[in-house]
């Protein structure tokens, strides 16, 4: 059994196998009765392939629905996949899109009854309880991220410090003075908090014990280094705006896997390239319907998130299955301090800037803990000028175009024609300079 | 009476300044005279040539985005107040003159600026108004 006290929401994480499938096929069932009478585009791709509710008898014919995608979202936006009337949605939270526009989400009170639950049994996982101080470094606003962390750590009971992101001095003077026992934050933005930390002289005081982490891939290298020099537990946690945000799967005690809530999210690992429904241990892509949420139901989203589902019981007693941890992605999605970067939104930016698109070339780098973007655009001659200023003016409208359609204040380096690698005429669009390594 | 100049773009890193260089001697281009203005990630060399069309074709096939501009050669009168005296014309008639640097060699007993104005042919007509010689082409390059 697990090696801490559990919170009566976590009951749900130790059901019968028997009990979880029923719960999951009922919701199922639910789910996919509600999206087809509601959602135009799920019921048009249901009918033409066949399909009808009735037709989901057993969780095995998930596997016979049409997958959603991103894109979907970006299509329909801002409500076209809403199954409920705006007057029971109560919150929205938005995240970016592939290109141009974010994709917009809606909560039900049910859905932020559910998404703080699961979030507090995130928590429970890693060991919180009613007597935590949580600093709260996700960022508060559309990102899920904050007001996620936030929900779930007070309906844990837990002292909740809602922080936000950014301004370290004050992260510091609060940790120490406030006696934080727990922080939520994305991994990269925590290996900052040490590098300012260490400057200061050191951890030695802080009754910090806990980090939980996740809005960004992180490896176990960079576990090891922030469990040896902040001396925490540090777990990794993972969700996705358009499933809920956290609190889709979790680590528990054992940091191994992360246990998915299957009672209200149904996962499968599909072939990236076929769709296929790949047997459990077998890497793919995972696929999860929202077996619960009530104003943007999700049937079979695919994240584009690669991993391998781990049917083996889990020390702590959890009987939810595990996902392995997750590293890297099916798509060209980046992930930069927490805000999804994809290169066609770079490209669409700076196509607002000049009529064509410049060479250009994505490069990540972490400087002091932090994930830093710079986008190198090669001069042309169409858009040089032999004024300082206009170039200036140049750069200023690229970093303000990027800004406005990825929501993330970038560098922008413009750079002399042919300095950026091409291989095969066709330019290498990322280039990923963090270290996989346990320094970063 | 005007000139043309290049300008080409440079990042701001050690030994940037030398390659359009190097590719103009092995073309045997004589740089009449140049000024850099930098920031701290860029440059733009600006270069006053002999054969600006022959500079910009070696300096293109060799990869540099170039701009190309007309320029006015303004004798200025080598003596205190002298640059003030030239400027005083021009201000009244909102000439507007977004650079200028010196030339290297005098002409007589005046220097000489090269000026990037905002409009060179209204800057033209106020110096000739006001009897400011200027240089075309041949006579600068006579100096050198």
């Amino acid at each position: 059994m697990s090696a801490y006290p559990i919170h009566p929401d976590s009951y749900a994480d130790f059901l019968t196998h028997d009990e979880l499938r029923r719960i999951q096929l009922h919701r199922l069932q639910e789910v996919v009765r509600v999206s087809y009478e509601r959602v135009p585009l799920t019921r048009q791709r249901m009918q033409e392939r066949g399909l009808k509710p009735e037709h989901i008898r057993t969780l095995g014919d998930a596997a016979l629905l049409p997958f959603m995608q991103k894109t979907d979202l970006r299509d329909t936006y801002p409500y076209g996949l809403f199954a409920r009337p705006m007057h029971e949605v109560v919150r929205l939270h938005a995240s970016s899109g592939t290109t141009g526009k974010p994709i917009v989400v809606g909560y039900t009170r049910d859905d932020l009854r559910v998404w703080s639950s699961v979030m507090t049994r995130t928590l429970s996982a890693a060991g919180l309880n009613e007597r935590d101080v949580v600093q709260n470094a996700f960022g508060y606003g559309l990102f899920t991220g904050g007001l996620g962390a936030h929900y779930g750590a007070e309906a844990l009971g837990a002292t909740v410090i809602p922080i936000s992101g950014g301004n370290t001095e004050r992260q510091l003077l609060v940790m120490q003075d406030f006696g934080v026992t727990a922080i939520c934050s994305t991994p990269s933005y925590f290996l900052h908090l040490i590098e300012a930390i260490e400057a200061v002289g050191g951890f030695r005081d802080l009754k910090l014990r806990t980090g939980i982490f996740g809005a960004e891939p992180w490896t176990e290298a960079m576990r090891a280094y922030i469990q040896e020099h902040a001396k925490i537990k540090a777990y990794d946690i993972y969700g996705l705006t358009e499933i809920i945000g956290p609190g889709v799967a979790t680590e528990c005690c054992c940091q191994a896997g992360l246990h998915v809530f299957e009672d209200h999210f149904l996962m499968e690992i599909v072939d990236p390239d076929t769709g296929r429904v790949l047997p459990d241990g077998e890497e793919g892509e995972l696929v999860l319907t929202t077996l619960s949420k009530q104003a943007t139901p999700m049937i079979r989203f695919r994240t584009h998130d690669i991993t391998a589902i781990d049917p083996a019981p889990c020390a702590c007693g959890r009987t939810i299955r595990r996902v392995r941890r997750v590293t890297h992605r099916s798509d060209d999605m980046l992930i930069i301090r927490g805000v999804n970067v994809f290169p066609s939104q770079i490209e669409a930016a700076l196509l607002k800037v000049g009529k064509e698109l410049p060479h250009y070339q994505i490069v990540l780098a972490r400087q002091a803990g932090l994930d830093q973007m710079e986008v190198q655009v090669e001069m042309t001659e169409a858009l040089f000028r032999d004024k300082v200023s206009a170039v200036e003016q140049l750069q200023r409208k690229m970093v303000q175009a990027i800004e406005h359609v990825v929501g993330l204040r970038v560098n922008v380096r413009l750079v002399e024609p042919q300095s950026i690698a091409r291989s095969q005429g066709k330019a290498k669009r990322v280039l990923d300079q963090r270290k996989e390594g346990a320094k970063p | 009476m005007t000139l043309k100049q290049l300008s080409i773009f440079l990042e701001n890193k050690p030994g940037r300044l030398g390659q359009p260089c190097q590719v103009l001697a092995a073309a045997g281009i004589d740089i009449v005279t140049l000024t850099l203005a930098d920031t701290e990630q860029f440059g733009i060399l600006r270069l006053i040539v002999r054969d600006w069309e022959k500079a910009r074709a070696v300096l293109e096939q060799n990869g540099f985005v170039m701009n190309v501009c007309d320029v006015l050669a303004v004798e200025i009168p080598d003596r205190s107040g002298g640059l003030a005296s030239v400027l005083a014309v021009l201000e009244p008639a909102t000439v507007n003159i977004e650079y200028m640097y010196a030339f290297t060699l005098k002409r007589g007993g005046n220097a000489v600026m090269i000026v990037r104005f905002e409009k060179p042919e209204q800057a033209v007509q106020v110096l000739r108004q006001h009897k400011i010689a200027l240089l075309d082409a041949a006579a600068l390059f006579k100096l050198t």
